[in-house]
């Protein structure tokens, strides 16, 4: 069984005139120790996904429906106090902006210490070496020190670490990480994400990471999921994605990148720009901006289809497997 | 060689952080004593932008190269040092004799939602620069031109009426490059134009950036953190580290090989679509901070080749067999 299951998940913003729908039958699995990337533009959705998982999609969103399995129970149906058992405890989070997350006025020990007291019934000298023990885990120089230093006194790139160590406090199952290295600098980015890594292997902790970064997935990650417009196109192992994507979509973006084109040409582009949630257009979300588009991709959802390990939702590579088969077929 | 088109010499940019006399003015032990505090943003610059290239300045925050960006501009003054524009001096012009240059010299800022007035439509936004600069033109010479410069950069010209906070982030950034063209600039500083953008709209925006500079020959002065972006858009890359240039090469040589040990370091930091583990180069500590700059290469607490001479002496820019310059001393002393 998976560690985590996500079974046609829904998720919409209640606004004036009626409900936006942020997520449409969002469906994944993560499994004990397994690092899965989650890729997407800006309006993908894949925040509110990842939000969602704890139920942590403010106010007028909502889960409209589906299933969020975790070891079993389903935590889209969980009372909120059964949730705070969860969140922080078995599932840890790691956000963006470190100066956002940790209290400017409280000392980096206190919030450990605050943190662990919340979950476990300890003493506060044990839990201040649970807290020292993380910081040493996460290699920032002069633990101790740091303990009782507040978050201004150190750099971007340290309070990620105590972030990070923050994240490690309760020995979690699951870190889900949203874009974690998206403020840094690229030398401290590289340093980040390796200890990420590091710790993940070491501690056996599955890792949800969420990034537009496509280079940071094939770095960290085995499996990958690929958002657009609240839905996820493309999913399965990163290594088979990022060599031979399916989805035009997935093919944009990759071939978009910088690297990816010959130094003073032009690059390729992805016509338009990802649709508001307001306007979302009919049949397969891509269609406006996809150089295959049929009338098919303009009226229905395409469904998903297999292509090797990979699962792609798309008409077009649908039909190419369906002519493969037949010539198969034929030939035999 | 024809001579650059903007050359700055010997550069600094200091901000002071101490404020007015009496808040530098402090008594400790029965003495009053004066203690003045500045930022050092830029430490002595040498760069020459030729005739037609995209000379591209990377480095990470606080290595200097926003600042280069805005004083190259006139936006901030130079503590010292001179700026040069096709061999006259611009960095002490005042604001009449400054005019023909503010012209041809044009910026294109990160934040497209932060650059564009919102209480302005796109036709008055367009409109602006080229009345001030052009009060003699017709009306119909305006309008003409807004609807040129809104065509070249893939905006509808029936959305003039249009404010700013209807269009997407990389429209917007579109209509802020429309605005830099609309007065035929000669040489453009931008800084940082696609960090704001997603994937699919930086390589929009960076086609955009090119086709202009074929088609009006224009002059780019590339403000970046992103490599990749570099080697696909910049004629010769300078990198900076903590208000110095370390490194100035041609694009090519500088990814093919990098020999400054920071460029080496910042180079191994790009995550690569064919790694399947992080491999950088691990640097000791932390940027220091710009107020107390370190003595020598203002590199070497990081640096795995650092020597007694690195932490005296500033290294200067020297020229390498590759057609590169570096400044630092082991590569100098054939160390590295």
């Amino acid at each position: 069984m998976a560690l985590l299951e996500v079974k046609n998940l829904d998720a919409r913003f209640a606004v004036r005139g009626g409900d936006l729908t942020a997520l449409r039958g969002i469906s994944f699995s993560l499994d004990k120790g397994e690092r899965l990337g989650l890729v997407g533009e800006s309006g993908a959705g894949k925040s509110v996904a990842a939000f969602s998982i704890l139920n942590l999609i403010a106010k007028p969103g909502y889960i409209a429906g589906g299933q969020i399995l975790f070891e079993g129970r389903d935590l889209a149906a969980m009372s909120e106090r059964e949730l705070r058992g969860i969140r922080g405890n078995r599932i840890a989070m790691i956000f963006q902006d470190p100066m956002m997350t940790l209290n400017p006025v409280l000392t980096i020990g206190t919030q450990m210490v605050e943190a662990i007291q919340a979950h476990r019934k300890i003493s506060k000298k044990e839990a201040r070496a649970i807290a020292l023990d993380r910081l040493q885990k996460v290699q920032i120089p002069s633990p101790e020190k740091r303990l009782d230093q507040y978050p201004h006194e150190l750099s971007g790139g340290m309070r990620q670490r105590v972030i990070i160590a923050i994240a490690l406090l309760l020995d979690p199952e699951i870190i889900i990480a949203d874009e974690p290295t998206t403020a840094l600098d690229v030398t401290i980015q590289a340093e980040i994400m390796d200890l990420l890594l590091n710790l993940c292997e070491q501690e056996n902790v599955a890792l949800m990471l969420i990034t537009h970064d496509l280079g940071v997935v094939s770095q960290v990650t085995q499996r990958m999921l690929v958002m657009y417009s609240g839905r996820i196109i493309e999913q399965g192992p990163t290594r088979e994605i990022i060599n031979d994507a399916q989805h035009p979509y997935t093919q944009g973006l990759i071939n978009a990148l910088p690297q990816m084109g010959e130094p003073g040409d032009r690059l390729f582009q992805i016509p338009g720009a990802m649709p508001s949630l307001k306007n979302v257009p009919t049949g397969c979300p891509f269609h406006p901006r996809c150089h295959f588009a049929t009338e098919q991709c303009k009226h229905s959802m395409p469904e998903y289809v297999r292509s090797g390990n990979v699962d792609v939702a798309c008409f077009e590579v649908a039909n190419l497997i369906e002519q493969e088969k037949q010539m198969q077929e034929a030939e035999s | 060689m024809t001579s650059p088109l903007v050359s700055i010499r010997g550069l600094e940019k200091r901000f002071d952080l101490t404020g007015s006399l009496l808040e530098q003015i402090s008594f400790e032990g029965g003495r009053f004593r004066r203690k003045q505090e500045a930022v050092h943003a830029i430490n002595g610059v040498d760069l020459d932008v030729q005739r037609g290239e995209a000379l591209c300045v990377v480095g990470e925050s606080g290595c200097g190269k926003s600042t280069v960006a805005r004083t190259v501009m006139g936006l901030l003054s130079p503590s010292g040092g001179e700026i040069h524009y096709d061999g006259q001096r611009i960095d002490n012009l005042d604001g009449k004799a400054a005019l023909p240059y503010r012209r041809k010299m044009q910026m294109i800022f990160q934040n497209p939602y932060a650059s564009l007035n919102p209480r302005m439509t796109i036709q008055q936004t367009l409109e602006e620069p080229i009345r001030f600069h052009h009060p003699d033109w017709s009306n119909i010479a305006v309008r003409d031109k807004i609807h040129e410069v809104m065509h070249s950069v893939g905006i509808d010209p029936d959305w003039g009426s249009r404010f700013g906070h209807e269009f997407s982030g990389g429209q917007r950034q579109r209509i802020a490059i429309a605005r830099a063209l609309a007065v035929d600039p000669e040489f453009i500083v931008a800084d940082e134009p696609i960090s704001a953008l997603d994937v699919s709209i930086q390589a929009q925006v960076l086609n955009l950036l090119m086709d202009a500079q074929e088609s009006r020959g224009l002059t780019y002065l590339f403000i970046t953190h992103d490599l990749a972006v570099v080697e696909h858009f910049g004629t010769r890359v300078a990198v900076m580290y903590l208000g110095r240039v370390c490194e100035l090469a041609d694009t090519a040589t500088l990814f093919a090989t990098p020999r400054h040990p920071y460029t080496q370091a910042l180079l191994s930091a790009i995550p690569k679509l064919e790694d399947d583990r992080p491999n950088h180069i691990r640097l000791q500590g932390e940027v220091p901070t710009p107020v107390n700059l370190p003595s020598g290469c203002v590199f070497h607490g990081r640096c795995p080749y650092a020597n007694d001479r690195c932490r005296a002496e500033v290294p200067e820019l020297i020229a390498t067999d590759e057609g590169a310059r570096v400044a630092c001393h082991a590569v100098e002393e054939g160390r590295l």
